[in-house]
């Protein structure tokens, strides 16, 4: 039986094993809605924003490992998912983007809503077609989703001109895909392994390095084996956070700009780096010619690219993260014996001074104003036995949640990492929400960021996506404020937020529930009463404006040179709050 | 502290990774829509420099083969061609500059001459075995092939005669066959 294009993009879906789709409909795509209308098997999400649909299913696909799906219109519709796209392919998200486009016959012809959908993608996704003849759109959909989710995954977008979703044609779904210039290497070589495993049993100082690479190939048991039978500390990058127990004696926690002391200088005094499933991005390494001075360097990672992009590395091993380790533990369990714990002792015992010398710290006063650090934490303590799957947006929350929200297991952990794209905790979260119904599942975001995608709140009144959201308001783009307080001699040009709406009423427009935290002693009661809440809560925290994020390593500062402290003149500058001058007068929060 | 010392840290290998060389890379790529300007984008993202780029189909219509002359230290060329081969449209990517290749470029030249210079035209095309294609009672257009020096070379001679256009195709290159193979394939073949 012949069945039209639009139909057989729903076919494929459901071979496909999709549940759920974020979209929003257009022109050029009605046919496909008509279609999905009239059919249960694929449940429809309907966003505000294409961008949030795009976030959406960056958000499904973390939560589940399997990759997330956006359906967008041409023209604008198109244009607006970009972001989602360019976030997808800089943190290796799987995700299938379908758009529509104007009929073939058009294409080229600056049609209404008409863009080069594929030349605006190209480079923001790992591949993208266009859909020509409708008999050819059950095999590209097919590639799509093997593209999206094999080798190092990322989005694949699939754009499909109006005549052929109502074309018909033949409908056959292709059991397997061979495309010949394609074909990700997931065994690693077994020599290089062996060499990993000689220079492991060697080193005084190693540390593991670890990334959003583990959380993909599903590596974290693999890990926590390797990690425990060789005593050697874990670092994790933001991207791999909850890939290793954040409360696990060898967690350092996060490395980088804002990682904790204890793995910054490990890094930089350590003797052999083991790198699996990271790539080294500048926000690790800082100064590059300075990082990590005195190691031999393993680099295992799917993409050969990452291999030596950033740094130079002595034992490259190509391949996947949970099959490389496997190989990697079967030689290490063989010959470990009790002689590292000896070898390594010196190490523990620096790698303990340092946790204790510049243990995380901020000053919470019974009375003072709420500091952010507080909230994250109580909001950890209170919900950890959930299992709680935790979004953020982009800037001084997202550090803050990273530093003290310790996470237990992968996929609970959706932030946007490569882009840094403020907006995409909320819609991130909804998207996990829709594939777990049952999960707590928490929103961290600033009063800056969240307004970025803060219509998509009717989506998830309608959806019945009760994310919990948790502003961290204080006013500001906190992390410009801050830069601008340490590099640009405190003047906040364009930082300070003046109208902030009253998020308790906006949510209440919604149709959602708002709650406001309005002195410290009410914390622990407002986020008990917004977990209990089974719809979607805002909870608006006014924190102290001038909490700065530290550790914090300047941009292209040496890793082992941190900023730990606010500097003197900037502590009594925040000290004499109260007297202000009238050339700042307009960048004074009010509140 | 420094327990293992970092192989690379040597000054002789930093100064030869920081050398700036001109590569050919021989690309094999599927012969569709859309491959040329992957392969293009992908040198503008990262910055990379494209001194020529010439493709065509090969044997197998199917595919395409693309000559890409391009410089960087080594870091760059080791991304440049693992960029290539990351590329999902790209077959096959060769470092000719890690082999022996043999390697050609093609130039039509259309130079101005006037009755005294037509023969002094002529001789020069003769010296360098370049053909005459094309003929008006004032131009002569050349053509000649060879490698960048020799294309180099006749255009420095015809330049004082006065050249009207120029077009210059970009290299294409092919590694040479190793001898030892190519003497087995040969004997190979007699056998048959």
């Amino acid at each position: 039986m012949k069945l039209t294009g639009a139909e057989i993009f729903i076919e494929c879906l459901k071979r496909e094993g999709v549940k759920t789709i974020f979209a929003l409909p257009g022109g050029v795509v009605l046919k496909i809605f008509d279609t999905l209308h009239q059919q249960k098997d694929v449940e429809v999400i309907l966003t505000r924003h294409e961008q949030g649909a795009g976030h959406m299913a960056e958000g499904y696909a973390k939560a589940t490992g399997k990759a997330g799906v956006c359906l967008v219109t041409s023209g604008p519709g198109m244009t607006n998912v970009i972001t989602a796209l360019a976030d997808a392919y800089m943190d290796s998200v799987p995700v299938v983007c379908f758009s529509g486009q104007v009929p073939t016959s058009l294409i080229g012809n600056d049609a209404f809503q008409e863009a080069d959908n594929i030349g605006l993608s190209r480079p923001c996704t790992k591949y993208n077609f266009l859909v020509k003849d409708v008999n050819d759109l059950a095999a590209t959909i097919k590639e799509a989703f093997y593209i999206a989710t094999t080798g190092r995954p990322g989005p694949v977008l699939v754009d499909i001109p109006k005549d052929v979703s109502m074309a018909k044609a033949e409908f056959t779904y292709p059991n397997s895909v061979s495309i010949r210039g394609y074909n990700p290497t997931y065994e690693g070589n077994k020599w290089q392994i062996k060499l990993a495993a000689e220079a492991i049993m060697k080193a005084k100082k190693p540390i593991l390095y670890v990334g959003g690479g583990v959380v993909f190939s599903g590596a974290s048991q693999e890990l926590l084996e390797l990690a425990e039978m060789t005593q050697i500390p874990v670092d994790m990058t933001l991207m791999g956070l909850g890939v290793f127990p954040g409360e696990h004696p060898l967690s350092l926690g996060m490395l980088g700009m804002h990682g904790t002391y204890q793995a910054n200088m490990a890094m930089h005094y350590s003797d052999l780096v083991i790198a699996i499933g990271a790539r080294f991005d500048d926000r690790v390494t800082g100064k590059v010619s300075e990082f990590c001075p005195h190691a031999k360097v393993i680099h295992v990672d799917i993409d050969p690219t990452s291999i030596r992009k950033n740094i130079h590395v002595d034992i490259p091993i190509v391949g996947d993260c949970k099959t490389v380790l496997r190989e990697l533990n079967q030689i290490l369990r063989a010959t470990v014996n009790g002689e590292q714990k000896d070898l390594r002792r010196p190490w523990w015992d620096q790698i303990r001074e340092w946790q204790q010398a510049h243990p995380l710290t901020y000053h919470q006063e019974k009375d003072g104003p709420i500091k952010p650090q507080q909230v994250v934490k109580r909001l950890y303590e209170l919900t950890k036995d959930r299992d709680p799957i935790v979004a953020t947006d982009v800037g001084q929350h997202q550090m803050w949640a990273a530093q003290y929200f310790k996470l237990a297991r992968p996929n609970r952990w959706l932030t946007s990492g490569g882009l840094g794209t403020m907006g995409f905790g909320f819609p991130a979260a909804m998207g996990a929400q829709a594939a777990f119904r049952d999960r707590l599942v928490l929103c961290i975001a600033g009063d800056g960021s969240i307004q970025m995608n803060m219509q998509e709140m009717a989506t998830a009144v309608i959806s019945k996506l009760p994310v919990k959201i948790i502003i961290l308001n204080n006013g500001f783009h906190g992390m410009v404020r801050q830069w601008q307080d340490l590099f640009y001699e405190g003047r906040y040009a364009s930082s300070y937020l003046d109208t902030t709406p009253d998020f308790v009423k906006l949510a209440d427009a919604y149709g959602a529930v708002g709650l406001r935290v309005k002195k410290v002693g009410d914390l622990d009661s407002v986020l008990k009463e917004a977990i209990a809440t089974d719809k979607p809560v805002i909870v608006d925290v006014p924190t102290y404006p001038y909490e700065n994020c530290y550790p914090m390593i300047p941009a292209g500062g040496c890793n082992h040179e941190m900023i730990l402290e606010d500097p003197p003149e900037l502590k009594k500058k925040q000290s004499g709050d109260a007297k202000v001058t009238p050339e700042d007068k307009d960048t004074v929060l009010t509140a | 502290m420094l327990s293992v010392e970092r192989p690379d840290a040597g000054l002789s290998t930093q100064v030869s990774a920081l050398r700036k060389m001109e590569h050919i890379i021989s690309v094999t790529v599927e012969n569709k829509f859309g491959v040329l300007s992957r392969v293009a984008g992908l040198f503008s993202g990262r910055g990379f420099n494209i001194e020529s780029l010439s493709v065509a189909p090969t044997l197998d219509p199917s595919m395409s083969q693309m000559t890409i002359v391009t410089s960087g230290d080594e870091k760059i060329i080791e991304q440049i061609v693992k960029q290539l081969n990351k590329l999902i449209d790209v077959i096959k990517v060769v470092d000719l500059n890690e082999t022996e290749f043999v390697s050609r470029e093609t130039a039509i030249i259309k130079v101005h001459t006037k009755d005294v210079d037509r023969a002094e035209a002529l001789r020069i095309v003769d010296i360098f075995r370049a053909n005459v294609i094309d003929s008006t009672p004032t131009t002569y257009t050349v053509e000649v092939s060879g490698d960048p020096k020799k294309i180099e070379a006749i255009i420095n001679l015809l330049q004082p005669l006065g050249i009207k256009e120029l077009v210059r195709t970009g290299r294409v290159a092919v590694a040479r066959e190793p001898v030892r193979q190519a003497a087995a394939q040969a004997k190979k073949v007699a056998r048959e």
